[in-house]
């Protein structure tokens, strides 16, 4: 009965739920990164000749760069000539229909609740499942390609779409834009790729899959999502790996452009394997994630839920250049055993009247660390901008820590800017108040966390808020108890 | 229904409970009453197991059961509740999902099948008239921003939706006014009932003229010192604790 200390020290016990391999013959190039690397992974592609000097452009750059170690994280050194940077399920030939599948790939994503086949997915949800480097299937094409929307693997836009594949590649996150994302252009092997054409509200919603099976390997995509004149969609990402003692690089690249009075809202449940209670294993999430309100009037809202990882880096951010146009960053990170995450927004206002919302709910628990950065800048010519951000941090226990670092760079005078934060902890008077009432110590964590989390979740699509829901309970799973 | 035997409590290694015994039948309400730091609202705290409250000697049986032996929600959910002197707030979770949670985690544990949105908000617009409860006050955070009074009718309301077999009041009359002390005690008469006991923690006799007690027990420095019927708040009233208190030191010396 006495419960305080310790009840609040235990953390995580449950088993990560998604943490199994799967069997299948691959197509591996041989661990280790040079030109032949590039060329072989954009040769197995058959990539034009334009994408292959990006790549090597892009490499080229990478390797006068430097990793960055600004960041409030700690991790040993990456080698990067110990990762696999493709590995793909062997097909013996040209994949028709999702008859010819490998059926181990395809029960993979059946167990991860991913069913590939259309009528068994959630009626409006049309997805693209993405197995180490390379897409493996893609529901709904036809359906959606009705209205005029392309919604495809990434290899595939670079051979069907090249025109627009080329215009938007690299427009909002340059391949010189930073460490990871010079690396990720190298050597990105797969990805999801959109575009909702002129006027048309995309009529379900899109999801890609991504699933890390092989050892050794770094997933590198990359998706680019483009909205034009009118267009509405909401798109969604999900995410799991095995459990493995090793540590897995992901660095993927996310480009979002939304035109005139187009509307981008961009969802993430980023489940990756964590790491073990002790810490070891688990993958690191560099990412980089940028939307480009080209248009006026647009807007695209990044709503995250970050439960897994070991580490994660990653500052989904809005250049808000149209006039009038809206940038919102909506979040929950949670970090519990020895998570490390450091993550949040940048807001860079440009046209005039641009609005900016972030959201920030920091979890920590166990030993975890959770570090909100988040950037507002107001260019000298974004009259009337306006920014509100609230980052508010919850702690499990006494062992973890939250931190934040908001940086503001106001350059016209005419612009509103407010910031507010709080840190809390769970109260044992919180959690004593509801197991009087008969629930127990799980369920009251569980709810005082969701009422916590719940402007972010309402954010995302019903069908994943309550997904969301249950996975961060899952994932703070014995934190108190 | 409730046995108390030589209860002894401590609370931060300070022993508080020094061997109390009481008895409670159905249908019964009683009154503890006691200056300030005699222990009563430990009592309450200890019996619906909060984990500060270590309890060092003495047995609890609640219908036969071993109450000590139960986790705080086991507790709960065989039917003791305790109305908090300070209820807590949660800040963006809704009341009235809270309490269909509570509910249904009873129900669950007796067996019963778990009641639906519809049927929750239905048993929801019943009990609200019974305490004056504003509806609007059920799509709120749980507590969150209620004034004192509001703390407390909800937790009278929590009451009556959970129907307990033991309520206790911790000090449910601190810091109400007339008004709201009086939507208070008729909330708790509603739910007299003879399959159901209620003890009543208060420092004053005020609460006790609308809820009448049928009986009054005195606790001072940790141990019982008088128990008496309903006169006995009276006569608190009119002359303190102090003679009471004196007492114990002439018995103990």
């Amino acid at each position: 009965m006495t419960t305080s200390p310790q009840t609040i020290e235990e953390l995580a016990t449950r088993e990560y739920k998604y943490g199994f391999t799967t069997e299948v013959e691959t197509d591996t190039i041989a661990k280790g990164l040079n030109e032949d690397v590039v060329r072989a992974i954009s040769q197995k592609k058959g990539e034009p000749e334009w994408l292959l000097e990006w790549r090597l452009k892009a490499y080229r750059l990478w390797l006068s760069m430097k990793e960055p170690t600004w960041q409030n994280v700690k991790y040993d050194p990456i080698n990067y000539q110990d990762i696999v940077y493709y590995s793909a399920p062997k097909k013996k030939k040209v994949l028709n229909s999702l008859d010819e599948m490998d059926p181990e790939v395809r029960r993979t994503f059946d167990k991860l609740g991913i069913p590939l086949e259309e009528q068994k997915l959630f009626a409006g949800v049309a997805v693209d499942a993405v197995f180490d480097s390379v897409s493996v299937a893609t529901t709904f094409r036809e359906k959606l390609a009705s209205v005029g929307i392309i919604f495809m693997s990434f290899s595939e836009a670079v051979r069907e779409h090249p025109d627009l594949v080329r215009q938007y590649l690299g427009s909002v996150v340059p391949h010189t834009d930073n460490f990871f994302a010079a690396l990720n252009s190298a050597v990105f092997s797969d990805g999801s790729f959109v575009y909702i054409p002129k006027g048309v509200r995309c009529p379900m919603e899109l999801s890609t899959y991504f699933r890390i099976n092989a050892k050794d390997t770094g997933q590198f995509e990359r998706t680019l999502i483009i909205a034009d004149e009118g267009a509405f969609v909401s798109y969604l990402e999900g995410c799991t790996a095995p459990m493995r003692d090793e540590n897995q690089l992901h660095a993927a690249v996310v480009e979002l452009v939304a035109h005139d009075d187009a509307t981008i809202k961009y969802s993430t449940i980023q489940n990756w394997y964590p790491g073990d209670k002790d810490g070891k294993g688990g993958i690191y999430n560099f990412v980089t994630k940028r939307g480009l309100c080209a248009g006026r009037g647009s807007k695209i809202t990044w709503t995250q839920v970050e439960t897994g990882s070991a580490i994660t880096w990653k500052y989904p951010g809005c250049i808000l250049q149209g006039d009038n146009s809206i940038g919102e960053f909506y979040s929950v990170a949670t970090t519990n055993n020895w998570q490390q995450a450091d993550t949040g927004t940048k807001m860079i206002h440009l046209g005039k009247n641009t609005r900016s919302t972030i959201v920030s709910k920091g979890i920590s628990a166990g030993h975890g660390q959770n570090t909100y950065r988040g950037m507002v800048r107001v260019g000298k010519n974004a009259k009337h901008a306006r920014n509100y951000s609230q980052c508010d941090s919850l702690l499990i226990g006494d062992k973890c820590g939250a931190h934040t670092f908001p940086y503001l760079e106001i350059r016209n005078t005419s612009a509103r800017v407010e910031h507010e934060a709080s840190t809390s902890k769970i109260g044992e008077d919180q959690i004593f108040y509801c197991r009087q009432r008969g629930l127990t110590t799980e369920d009251a964590v569980n709810m005082i966390v969701s009422g916590f989390c719940r402007e972010v979740f309402r954010e995302l699509p019903m069908e994943f808020a309550v997904e969301a829901q249950k996975l961060l309970s899952v994932s703070l799973e014995g934190s108190v108890g | 229904m409730l046995d108390i035997k030589s209860l002894q409590v401590k609370v931060e290694g300070k022993q508080i409970l020094k061997g109390i015994d009481l008895r409670v039948n159905a249908g019964e309400v009683h009154a503890i009453m006691g200056p300030n730091g005699s222990g009563k609202s430990t009592l309450a705290r200890a019996l619906s197991g909060h984990p500060e409250y270590e309890v060092t000697g003495g047995e609890v049986l609640f219908e036969g059961q071993d109450l000590l032996e139960m986790d705080p929600d086991t507790r709960a959910r065989e039917g003791v509740f305790m109305a908090f002197q300070y209820p807590v707030e949660i800040a963006g979770v809704n009341n009235a999902y809270f309490l269909k949670a509570a509910l249904n985690a009873k129900r669950k544990h007796h067996g019963q099948p778990e009641l639906d949105a519809m049927e929750f908000m239905q048993l929801i617009k019943e009990k609200s008239k019974l305490l004056d409860i504003d509806q609007s006050m059920l799509s709120r955070a749980v507590n969150e921003g209620f004034s004192g009074g509001e703390k407390k009718r909800n937790e009278i309301f929590q009451m009556a939706l959970l129907e307990p077999k033991l309520a206790i009041l911790d000090e449910t009359d601190s810091g109400l006014d007339i008004d709201a002390l009086k939507l208070v005690a008729n909330g708790v008469n509603a739910m007299r009932s003879p399959t159901r006991a209620i003890i009543v923690v208060t420092h004053y006799q005020r609460l006790l003229d609308y809820i009448v007690p049928d009986h009054v027990h005195v606790l001072s420095g940790g141990r019982m010192v008088k128990s008496g019927g309903k006169e006995l708040a009276l006569e608190l009233e009119r002359r303190g604790y102090g003679w009471l208190e004196n007492g114990v030191t002439a018995v103990g010396a």
